[in-house]
């Protein structure tokens, strides 16, 4: 056991709150429901105490001739207030400790403060790409003045200097909070940006020999509290006030990390991380964030097509079922593979397993996907679901053992039909020639590639923000992806399709609600069974014992 | 590193570096005082090379360098000029004795903004900058040459003082 954690008496605002011993006075106020404007303190970053928007007025426990608190009248201590404010965003909270978040002093260093960040910063809101979501404006609002009593001219700074291939950053706009150079030193450890010069002429700047190329700098645009740091990639897309939220995962490795969708009009603009501690704290990977592009891609296959000849044409969804009922049920079960993909979702997954045990093959396997690992948040596997494959048991404990066997079958002719999940399966050995042989290859995807051209028969489906489901990160916490955009043309979403698949060859009764599909899935595994697809919340449900290492990819 | 230091200096800036046993980045601003002392001004190269040597990010030094006006990271004229402008000297002419100088060392006056504050002849025998107070408030305009102090001095006798350093 250990040893109780010891707790101090603080009073904010007249009120007494009592606080766990090293919880910054900002924290404090914040658990106490006493909002403090702040822009250098962030929560996961080292406080400098530089921006001096947290003032707040404090006092300790007022002492007597013996040394000990005086007891007022109320029988608390009474507070020596210090005369002058003090931040409290590099303070711990003492026992006794008295604050005010909301007396004139403070309200009179809030708005000085906020006059002296706006004296150099320049006022063209309406064409900043932080405007909506800038937190200089924020506080302006709630804390400042209309007016300013600055007649001078304000310093010039460097303007769009590109820090690096995905940030642009205006140093006029910078307030020298100093987050995006913690940032760097002490999540992504690559200690690039810095401050030169000094007084007001100081600016943010990368060492003129280096770039900010870190996998991780996008995460400095999503902590600069005001529009200095933009992402190349989203700065004058979109107002972001026009942006609709919807809270998913990253699908681009197995780690997980949990992120905001921003969409308008069905089109993707921005991926942003969502905090989970559990996961991902606050941050994401520039590759995940920026891997979303496909989904807007032009390229998508929108139209249910068939083999005619030598090529595909369009068809409809049930003539395209039918089809490939009718392919199927012309081999024995061992003639037919289906290759599933660690990008699915569970329900996916579970309905895929469904559909082997329909064609009743033994010859089934997810594709494996690895990359190289850091030490901050990306996995070696790029599955997002691998975890979820294997319970489900798509896969084995290897992923992707199956596939020699696969390809072999498909040299020899053993093989003769293959249902392909989301996968392009020239990835593990196999020819376009190759695939062009095979009497059936049913193929569901979302972007054309060998295997889509060599398909009998073609299922448009849906990309990660086009699903609603649940995916079990590397760790064995099971999240949820909603829906944030809706599937091009006449494309589908991946499970429905899967269970029309199934219904060709057994006719069983649908099912018809990703719930529903998820209380199956629950009912039949144990890890699941008291959780429902709105159980595993925002944040998910840490699912099986978090294991030390990812399994061994083949 | 392509800079090459001599073996005395970087025996000093080992004995600096020794100075420091907790954090080896405070012998940051005492290496650099060597540095510009020895090539009289600190080229990028000498950045990195500090910045290797004490196990930083050259961004880190870099801020330094830029943050003291003291550090140059051009050559000065054979001979640097400082003018005290801290208020006792610019009342008694500390702004009037720059220009006198500039003119007898054939220094053109342009705008010098910030971080760009040393103006040199175009032969290079000069350089001049404005620096803050020489502590010797009483007896102003007060101004350095080199690392010779001068105080009270009269816009009259800049060029004789310009003569003894040739």
């Amino acid at each position: 056991m250990s040893e109780p954690t010891q707790l101090f008496n603080v009073q904010i605002d007249g009120v007494w709150h009592q606080f766990k011993k090293g919880t910054r006075v900002i924290e404090a106020c914040a658990q106490a429901g006493k909002f403090v404007p702040h822009y250098c303190y962030h929560p996961k970053l080292s406080s400098p105490g530089n921006c001096r928007m947290c003032l707040i007025e404090m006092g300790m426990p007022k002492l007597g001739p013996d040394r000990k608190p005086e007891i007022g009248a109320d029988g608390k201590p009474v507070i020596n207030w210090i005369p002058r404010a003090q931040i409290s965003c590099a303070q711990d909270v003492a026992e006794g400790m008295g604050i005010r978040t909301d007396s004139p002093m403070v309200k009179e260093c809030r708005n000085g403060v906020m006059e002296f960040l706006l004296i150099n910063h320049p006022l063209d809101c309406p064409i900043c790409d932080q405007a909506g979501e800038c937190q200089l404006q924020e506080y302006s609002v709630e804390f400042g003045t209309a007016g300013s009593r600055f007649l001078e001219d304000k310093v010039k700074k460097p303007k769009r200097v590109e820090l690096g291939p995905r940030v642009t950053l205006d140093d006029e706009r910078c307030i020298l909070c100093s987050r995006c150079i913690r940032f760097m030193r002490e999540i992504a450890h690559d200690d690039v940006l810095g401050f030169v010069s000094r007084g007001s002429h100081t600016y943010l700047t990368a060492h003129p020999n280096r770039l900010l190329d870190s996998n991780y700098s996008l995460n400095t645009v999503d902590i600069c509290p005001v529009g200095a740091l933009t992402s190349t990639d989203f700065r004058f897309k979109m107002r972001v006030w026009f942006l609709k939220e919807t809270k998913s995962i990253c699908t681009s490795c197995a780690t997980g990390c949990n992120t905001i969708i921003g969409t308008r009009q069905n089109q993707i603009f921005r991926q942003t991380p969502r905090e989970n501690d559990a996961v991902n704290s606050a941050w994401m990977c520039d590759y995940g964030r920026l891997n979303f592009h496909s989904v807007n891609s032009t390229d998508r296959l929108k139209t249910p097509r068939v083999r005619e000849g030598q090529g595909l044409v369009d068809t409809t969804w049930n003539k395209a079922l039918v089809k490939s009922g009718e392919e199927l049920k012309q081999f024995s079960k061992d003639e037919i593979a289906v290759i599933a993909s660690g990008k699915m979702t569970n329900e996916e997954l579970w309905l895929a397993k469904d559909l082997v045990a329909s064609i009743g093959t033994s010859r089934h396997d997810i594709i494996p996907r690895t990359g190289e690992a850091d030490d901050i948040l990306m996995s070696t596997d790029r599955n997002p679901n691998i975890l979820g494959a294997q319970l489900i048991g798509l896969t084995g404990e290897k992923p992707g053992l199956g596939l020699e066997d696969i390809a072999e079958g498909v040299r020899s002719g053993a093989i003769k039909a293959i249902v392909a999940l989301g996968e392009d399966l020239t990835q593990f050995g196999l020819t376009a020639d190759e695939l062009r042989k095979l009497a059936s290859l049913i193929v569901m995807d979302i972007l054309p590639n060998d295997t889509t051209r060599s398909a009998t028969v073609l299922l448009p489906s849906s990309a990660f923000s086009e699903k609603r489901g649940s995916m079990i990160n590397i760790k064995g916490r099971l999240q949820r992806l909603n829906r944030a955009t809706q599937p091009p043309g006449l494309a589908r979403d991946d499970w429905e399709i899967i269970r029309d698949l199934i219904q060709q060859l057994t006719g069983s009764d649908g099912i018809y609600l990703i719930e529903d599909v998820f209380k199956q899935m629950a009912e039949s595994i144990s890890e699941m069974n008291a959780l429902s697809l709105s159980r595993i919340g925002d944040k998910g449900v840490q699912l099986v014992e978090e294991t030390e290492e990812a399994p061994a990819a083949v | 590193m392509k800079m090459e230091l001599p073996a005395e200096l970087q025996h000093r800036m080992d004995g600096v570096i020794a100075q420091y046993p907790v954090s080896r980045r405070s012998a940051t601003l005492p290496l650099l005082h060597l540095v510009q002392e020895h090539f009289g001004y600190i080229e990028d190269e000498a950045i990195n090379w500090i910045a290797a040597k004490l196990e930083l990010e050259p961004i880190n030094v870099l801020e330094l360098v830029t943050f003291y006006p003291m550090f140059r990271r051009e050559p000065a004229g054979k001979h640097h000029i400082r003018v005290c402008r801290t208020l006792s000297c610019a009342m008694a002419g500390g702004y009037e004795l720059l220009d006198t100088f500039c003119k007898h060392a054939r220094i053109s006056r342009q705008e010098n903004g910030h971080g760009a504050h040393l103006l040199k002849s175009q032969d290079g025998k000069y350089s001049i900058e404005f620096v803050e107070c020489l502590a010797s408030c009483g007896f102003g305009p007060v101004c350095m040459i080199n690392d010779d102090f001068y105080e009270a001095v009269s816009q009259e006798e800049v060029p004789q003082l310009l003569e003894k350093y040739q």
